[in-house]
């Protein structure tokens, strides 16, 4: 992976202020840049005046259900008797994702001091960070600033001298995408496998261990200890256009796409501009052909509903999609669709935890006919049969990843239907030259 | 614990109240409808993966899973309606696609819920193109074999073992739709109990061995009983085909066995069938044993029975009536009764409280030692010269019989299944039936009385040990004897303050504890 590219003007860089900047990957180098003058600020305050701050800023869970952080933290008790827990997801397998991993890479610390005050806040003592297996340099910058952390004494059993508990461990993950689904997290860190669990119970009533544990994504973690320190009005503003959006959010952008890499934008930009100005749009000579704009488990938009997003919760809801993690795949007019979204089920039959019947056996099933189709062997009957699947596979399971199989197949072959009848009616892929080297 | 709340909601348009907490699959059974499921079984812990019991609920957003979700008050339930009864039919086809349809060679074939619900919810043809997924069978050990391709991954078995049997020897290994039943390296499915995830498999994929290709489930006759192997009394259901048992299977009793019944008493039923079995009363001339009729055996037996005193050695594994019968033969005689019994290593079921198998392999120890039997290693130690040796045998006793004590005695008589070789010095010999072939009651570990079916006919003329024994009493001027277990029963429930109010009737197939018996542990769901 490259240095980061040179902040653009339209960026609002908040948490990509430092990437590329090695120095302030070392806990004397954070500090110079202001790092843990929110977790002083906030083991000086009560926990639940830290929750309301959250609220106020309107901060979204930024893992992709977009939930609001304030509110989730507020569901744990301190003071019920019970030990508490956060665990922080940062596990990011979504295909096209790869905005934690820059934050883990490039500003470990900041992502430990969002851990401790979201510890603080709810009243845990312990904090998980739960850390994508294959994950190697962010595995060892968090792993260098965690042991810095805790030798200068801003972790520990007396955290920053204040006498209050706080520890953070790092789980490493072993390699699967399920995993990052909140409650297989926990069940991996317990030393099970990595099945999600029914809910509810919801985790903040029994979650790791059995116990209230609220589970936050890197980003949002990421995010709090500024909101902290500036507040909640400064982070409020940042907002393009619905008020339930608020705040910054890294776009992780790959594909066929003049500059892929991470930008950070504030909620409600036009993605028109995005996709064209900031990240340069599409290769010489290409057209866009079809937009993932938040991760593999998201509907696909066609170039006219990507033009007419505005990049927020509701942005994207509103033109067939979803902000998902903001990991956006683009595609041109070189790609065939049917290949592409064969190669999301693949993904998604590969990872499929094997509890639930449709997703275990739905997942493998839509990856064959979607093979068959691009390798020429389809009938039209195959298209109805895949739709009628992909409904079976929503909305039926324990997690989503099923549903998230079937999104794509489904406003894939509403929105790209002549290419699939192509294959079928061609009996070959028709993008592909009929010589075969 | 606080008074239970009372949950009233309507499903299929049936009121039905329950304790708050139940869940909605529960309920529904409560108010007799069947929600189909695969993965949910009362004795596990829920785990809400199959996703065929999904069921529609007024004013919920999605299907819910009926065994994960818990009733709520004025909810309405909808298990037949047209979104419920899509989804299942989605979720039966996803279970068929790669599932191998081998059912003409499958011993589950008519006892497999795989089939029953496609039958009445599943698509007429499948839509797959592509080849099935195959996997290699497995030995998983024990008495199961795994047939990998006809797994649909319940998780049944895993639970079971994890959960009941506290031994977790299977897992599942692998994702997606590679997917299968592991085992984890170096164990074997060896627990005393593991033949249960057999009975739990709601499919063909965990077979016995012990039953490959034995017979069709629709050849069976199925008979409820009493599993006659050790003192636990497991509630069971024995199979035969023409008039041969050819499996044991567990049946559900939650104040016993729960769901489960051990290895050891699931396949030791070979006994059951035996071949050389007595079928004609003898009585002894001269050198030989001689065919005679009934009439003739009780009245030689009577005689040799005037003015002495009969020593019974009686078989634990009688039931009450044929002990209580021997117990008024000791009391006629002024004889004494013994027994002795087989043992073995006691096996525990570890997540049901008060379940093992126990180390006394044999049914009734409690009802022979109720009825004044003596437990003894050497029972024939008390024969005086001149009396009357009674071997009662039907299985479960160690018999050596020391011939300088049989030479002792002035006759002996063996009123038996069969007669063994040390034994055939007898005078006269009744033939009479084993547990499968006669009804009656036996008296568990915990005092619990419970009543077993006759499963099979009778070979030749042998009757009820205790039929024989009222015939014999009558010869010796008593009353008449029995025609029935039920006649029996109530007279010795008369007779015995630990019965005091039992009825035949009233044990129904669940059995009834003995007054003053231990409870055994409340179990807590």
């Amino acid at each position: 992976m490259g240095f980061p590219h040179a902040i653009h003007a339209r960026e609002e860089a908040v948490l990509s202020r430092h990437f590329g900047d090695s120095n302030a990957l070392s806990l004397d180098g954070w500090k110079q840049r202001g790092g843990y003058k929110a977790l002083e600020m906030a083991l000086g305050m009560e926990p639940a005046a830290i929750v309301n701050v959250l609220k106020e800023s309107g901060l979204r869970g930024r893992g992709g259900a977009g939930f609001p952080t304030g509110l989730k933290w507020s569901f744990m008790k301190p003071g019920d008797g019970k030990p508490h827990y956060l665990c922080c997801n940062a596990d990011e397998s979504e295909p096209g994702t790869f905005k934690d991993r820059e934050i883990m890479r490039w500003t470990p610390h900041a992502l430990i001091e969002g851990c401790a005050i979201g510890s603080y806040a709810i009243g845990a003592e312990t904090c998980f960070i739960y850390i994508r297996g294959e994950f190697s340099e962010p595995l060892r910058a968090v792993g260098n600033a965690l042991g810095e952390a805790y030798d200068a004494g801003v972790l520990g059993a007396n955290a920053m001298g204040t006498g209050k508990t706080v520890n953070i461990y790092i789980h490493k993950g072993a390699g699967a995408y399920i995993c990052g689904e909140e409650t297989a997290l926990m069940n991996s860190i317990e030393g099970r496998r990595g099945n999600p669990r029914i809910k509810p119970p919801f985790p903040a009533v029994a979650g790791l261990f059995g116990q209230p544990t609220t589970i936050n994504n890197v980003e949002t973690l990421a995010a709090v200890p500024q909101i902290l320190v500036n507040g909640a009005e400064w982070y409020k503003k940042f907002c393009l256009s619905n008020p339930k959006s608020t705040g910054t959010k890294l776009f992780s952008v790959c594909g066929n796409i003049a500059k892929p890499g991470n930008y950070e934008v504030v909620l409600g930009f036009p993605f028109k501009d995005f996709l064209y100005e900031m990240c340069g749009g599409p290769l010489p000579g290409r057209k866009f052909k079809a937009i993932v704009p938040g991760g593999a488990s998201v509907p696909i938009q066609t170039p006219e509903e990507a033009e007419a997003t505005l990049m927020d919760y509701e942005g994207f809801v509103a033109q067939g999609s979803m902000l998902g993690s903001g990991g956006v795949i683009v595609f041109d007019d070189s790609q065939c669709m049917v290949k592409l979204i064969g190669r999301f089920a693949r993904f998604f039959a590969h990872e499929s935890c094997a509890q639930c019947t449709q997703c275990r056996e739905g997942t493998a099933w839509v990856t064959k006919i979607l093979e068959r189709i691009e390798a020429g062997g389809g009938t039209m009957q195959d298209l109805d049969t895949l739709l009628e699947l992909s409904e079976n596979m929503t909305g039926k399971t324990i997690c989503v990843l099923s549903d998230s199989c079937a999104a794509p197949i489904v406003s894939g072959i509403k929105k790209f239907r002549h290419e699939f009848e192509a294959h079928i009616t061609g009996k070959r892929c028709p993008l592909r030259s009929r010589s075969v080297a | 614990m606080g008074e239970t709340q009372m949950v009233t909601l309507t499903i299929e348009g049936r009121k039905v109240s329950v304790a708050s907490g139940t869940s909605i699959l529960e309920a529904a059974k409560a108010a007799g409808v069947l929600v189909p499921h695969y993965c949910y079984h009362p004795g596990l812990p829920v785990a809400g993966v199959c996703r065929m019991c999904l069921v529609e609920v007024e004013k919920a957003p999605k299907l819910a899973p009926a065994c994960a979700s818990a009733v709520a008050e004025g909810q309405v339930v909808h298990v037949h309606s047209e979104k419920a009864l899509e989804a299942r039919k989605g979720v039966l086809e996803f279970l068929l696609i790669n599932h191998p349809l081998d059912c003409p060679i499958c011993d589950q074939a008519g006892e497999c819920e795989l089939q029953d619900y496609t039958y009445r919810e599943g698509r007429s043809e499948g839509r797959l193109q592509e080849p099935k997924r195959f996997n290699p069978m497995e030995d998983f050990g024990g008495d199961v074999l795994y047939v990998t391709n006809r797994c649909i991954l319940c998780t049944r078995c895993v639970r079971f073992m994890d959960d009941v049997a506290g031994e977790p020897v299977l897992n599942v290994s692998e994702r997606g739709d590679r997917a299968i039943i592991g085992k984890f390296e170096g164990a074997d499915l060896t627990h005393a109990w593991a033949g249960n995830v057999i009975d739990l498999c709601p499919v063909g994929a965990l077979v016995s061995k012990d039953f490959l290709n034995k017979a069709r489930a629709w050849e069976l006759d199925r008979t409820p009983s009493i599993c006659p192997n050790c003192t636990q009394g497991c509630n069971s259901i024995v199979e035969t085909r023409d008039n041969f048992v050819v499996r044991t299977r567990a049946r559900p009793n939650d104040e016993v066995n729960k769901y489960y019944m051990c290895d050891h008493g699931r396949l030791n039923y070979r006994w059951m069938n035996e071949q050389n079995r007595l079928e004609a009363p003898l009585v002894r001339q001269g050198e030989r044993l001689v065919a005679a009729d009934w009439s003739t055996a009780v009245d030689h037996a009577a005689k040799l029975l005037n003015g002495k005193r009969a020593v019974v050695l009686a078989s634990p594994m009688l039931s009450n009536e044929s002990l209580w019968m021997l117990s008024k033969l000791i009391r006629k005689t002024g004889g004494l009764g013994l027994f002795t019994v087989e043992t073995g290593p006691e096996a525990p079921l570890l997540g049901v409280p008060d379940l093992a198998l126990r180390a006394e392999r044999a049914a009734n120890v409690r009802g022979a030692e109720m009825f004044g039997f003596e437990r003894s290693s050497s029972p024939l130690d008390g024969i005086q010269s001149g009396d009357v040796l009674v071997i009662a045998d039907v299985g479960g006793m160690p018999l050596e019989i020391d011939p300088s004590a049989l030479a002792r005695a002035s006759a002996s008589i063996v009123i038996g299944t069969t007669l063994p070789e040390d034994a055939r010095s007898a005078t006269v010999v009744l033939p009479v039936t084993n547990v499968t072939e006669e009804e009656g009651t036996f008296t568990n570990v915990h005092g619990r009385v419970q009543r077993y079916l006759q499963a099979r006919a009778a070979p030749g003329m042998a009757r009820p040990a205790w039929w024989a024994l009222g015939d014999l009493l009558e010869a010796m001027g008593d009353a008449a004897g029995y025609f029935l277990a039920s006649e029996v029963f109530t007279a010795l429930a008369g007779a015995s303050p630990e019965f005091a109010g039992m009825s035949y009737e009233s044990l129904g197939l669940k059995g009834a504890r003995l007054q003053g018996s231990r409870q055994p542990a409340e179990t807590t769901g």
